[in-house]
């Protein structure tokens, strides 16, 4: 367990140096930035006209997890692609750690950035509180953050998964990029055109269990089963492709 | 203390390392020595832990390397061929890291103390990727240090350091091997010659010869080649002279000016020969066994395994 945290430490310092982090961090705060300002613009050029409704802040947290399925690739397609290119992956590989811990350990850095990164558009609903009497709902918000850890979690782990596969981060990159495009848009949409089998693939969808449920504050354990599911399936391929090299 | 037996190991349908037998005791330093593709990194990567072997079996300070890999990979320090480092972290940084995947206790303190033995404690604080390439050569053999591990992998722990480094790792590798098992490769006959205190030479992935470097050349040897050399130029009649000497064979007169023979080991005929030279009215002016260097061995030894096939 030690071992995950001392990966997960390295993995985390890392962004700091990592100019990709910061490109991620700020095309995940700039749009995030702008559509804040124009719900703002649009609920007070509302209240003016006599309109009635109050902002929300769930509208923020969807656009953070959408905008993290084509940002979170980048972020952990060269976690075990580079070593393995470097061949640092030797020497993980002959030290005193289990494959799993390297892979959770490599997954927890990760997340712990990406969880920074959601504390820090905490700060949009803050604000918008300050408009709103006589406040925002904050069962909702928690919802919704709940929802960022558990997506944001279960798509790392993934990327951390196929980032174990290949030696090489582009093609990490790609892959990991195509599997998440494929479970928020694709896999839901020839539900509706199907006589049967259509909730099956309205159940693998990663929007249907986010944007309709655990985003509008519905929090049903069919949902969270799933991300967590998601999390250990990417923690499994990922353990798996290094045992796999090994063995090759 | 390294325990190997009928190591075997297959990249697809290659075959790289075929049933290796041989160990390594505490307090030895073993070399393992053979021409590129010989098999020498891949038996390190098993032994390290880093692959199973295909058969046969693999114990590393006591432990299996495929069923207790986790007890083995505690306590052998490894150093790759190709000294993977993270250029983008600072060197102290790195090995503190390094120290706490493998649980070192004080491990800064440790960082400062392995940096020392290295040579590198000006450089802690500096990027891995702004050093030299015998620099990071040294910063892999520090990781290999950290934990006192009870054996020592290293894959050509010398090659890209210049030759006073050679000799500065060279001396601390001799002092690691006086309580630790230390396994080395390299291409370098001189080198096993050197520091090892047993040789195992590997060619297309079997071992060719195993013994002491001073065994091994006697074995080699059967007899033994003598270089004479006299004031001014050695002529016929000089080796007209050491001819006549019972149980010498096979004098040759050099074009340089000097003469070698050959008498059967055991049998030592250098004094005779020396008196033989003086009473011919020579001035002797060397007289010196020329023992065959590693290089011939190892060229003899790996030239014979062709010819078998
Ligand atoms: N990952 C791999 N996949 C396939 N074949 C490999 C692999 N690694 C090594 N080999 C093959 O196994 C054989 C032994 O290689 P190895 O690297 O162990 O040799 P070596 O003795 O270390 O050589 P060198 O002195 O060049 O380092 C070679 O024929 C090599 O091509
Ligand atoms: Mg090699």
């Amino acid at each position: 367990m030690k071992n995950i945290w001392t990966i997960a430490k390295r993995e985390y310092d890392n962004y700091f140096s990592s100019p990709l982090a910061y490109v991620v961090a700020l095309a995940i705060f700039l749009p995030i930035g702008i559509y804040f300002c124009i719900i703002m613009f649009a609920t007070s050029q509302q209240a003016l006209y006599g309109g009635s409704s109050a902002p929300e802040a769930t509208p923020i947290t969807w656009l953070f997890i959408f905008l993290l399925i084509f940002l979170s690739p980048a972020l952990t397609m060269r976690l075990l692609s580079d070593e393995a290119r470097m061949g640092t992956l030797e020497l993980l590989l002959t030290s005193p750690v289990r494959d799993f811990e390297l892979i959770a350990g490599k997954w927890l850095g990760a997340f712990m950035f990406v969880l920074l990164l959601a504390a820090f558009t905490l700060i949009f609903p803050v604000i918008m509180n300050n408009y709103v009497s006589p406040s925002l709902d904050w069962k909702l918000i928690i919802a919704a953050y709940l929802g960022i850890i558990l997506v944001s979690g279960a798509l790392l782990a993934l990327g951390v998964g196929i980032s174990a596969i290949f030696s090489n981060q582009f093609a990490a990159f790609f892959v990991t990029l195509g599997l998440f495009f494929f479970l928020w848009f694709m896999v839901s949409l020839p539900a509706s055109y199907l006589p049967t089998g259509g909730e099956v693939l309205n159940y693998l969808s990663l929007s249907t269990h986010f944007s309709q449920s655990i985003n509008n504050g519905t929090i049903n354990l069919g949902d969270v089963v799933y991300y967590l599911s998601l999390t250990a399936l990417g923690l499994f391929v990922g353990t798996t492709a290094i045992e796999i090299r090994r063995w090759r | 203390m390294i325990k190997v037996s009928g190591l075997t190991k297959d990249y697809g349908a290659r075959r790289a390392i075929n049933n290796l037998n041989f160990d390594a005791h505490q307090g030895e330093i073993v070399g393992f020595l053979g021409p590129n593709g010989a098999g020498k990194t891949t038996t390190m990567r098993i032994l390290t832990g880093y692959m199973p072997p295909t058969d046969g079996e693999a114990i590393v300070a006591g432990y299996n390397v495929v069923e207790e890999s986790l007890e083995a990979r505690k306590r052998v320090g490894y150093l790759p061929e190709t000294v993977p480092l993270y250029t983008e972290m600072v060197v102290a940084d790195y090995l503190k890291y390094m120290g706490d995947l493998r649980g070192v206790p004080n491990v800064e303190d440790r960082v400062d103390e392995v940096l020392g033995m290295v040579g590198l404690g000006d450089r802690a604080n500096g990027y891995i990727g702004n050093l030299s390439k015998g620099m990071r050569q040294r910063v892999g053999l520090a990781q290999a240090l950290l934990h006192k591990p009870e054996v020592l992998i290293l894959d050509e722990p010398t090659i890209g350091l210049d030759p006073g480094q050679v000799v500065e790792v060279r001396e601390l590798i001799r002092e690691i091997g006086k309580e630790r098992t230390v396994l080395l490769s390299t291409h370098l006959l001189n080198e096993a010659q050197n520091i090892c205190d047993r040789v195992l030479i590997i060619n297309k992935g079997k071992i060719v010869a195993e013994d002491t470097t001073e065994n091994l050349q006697a074995r080699l040897l059967g007899a033994e080649r003598v270089i004479i050399r006299v004031r001014g130029e050695a002529d016929e009649e000089l080796a007209k002279a050491i001819k006549l000497i019972k149980g010498v064979r096979d004098v040759e007169l050099k074009n340089d000016g000097a003469v070698e023979f050959e008498f059967a080991s055991g049998k030592d005929l250098r004094p005779e020969v020396a008196k033989q030279i003086i009473k011919s009215g020579y001035d002797l002016l060397e007289l010196r066994p020329l023992g065959m260097s590693l290089e011939e061995i190892f060229l003899e030894l790996t030239s014979n395994e062709a010819k078998k096939k």
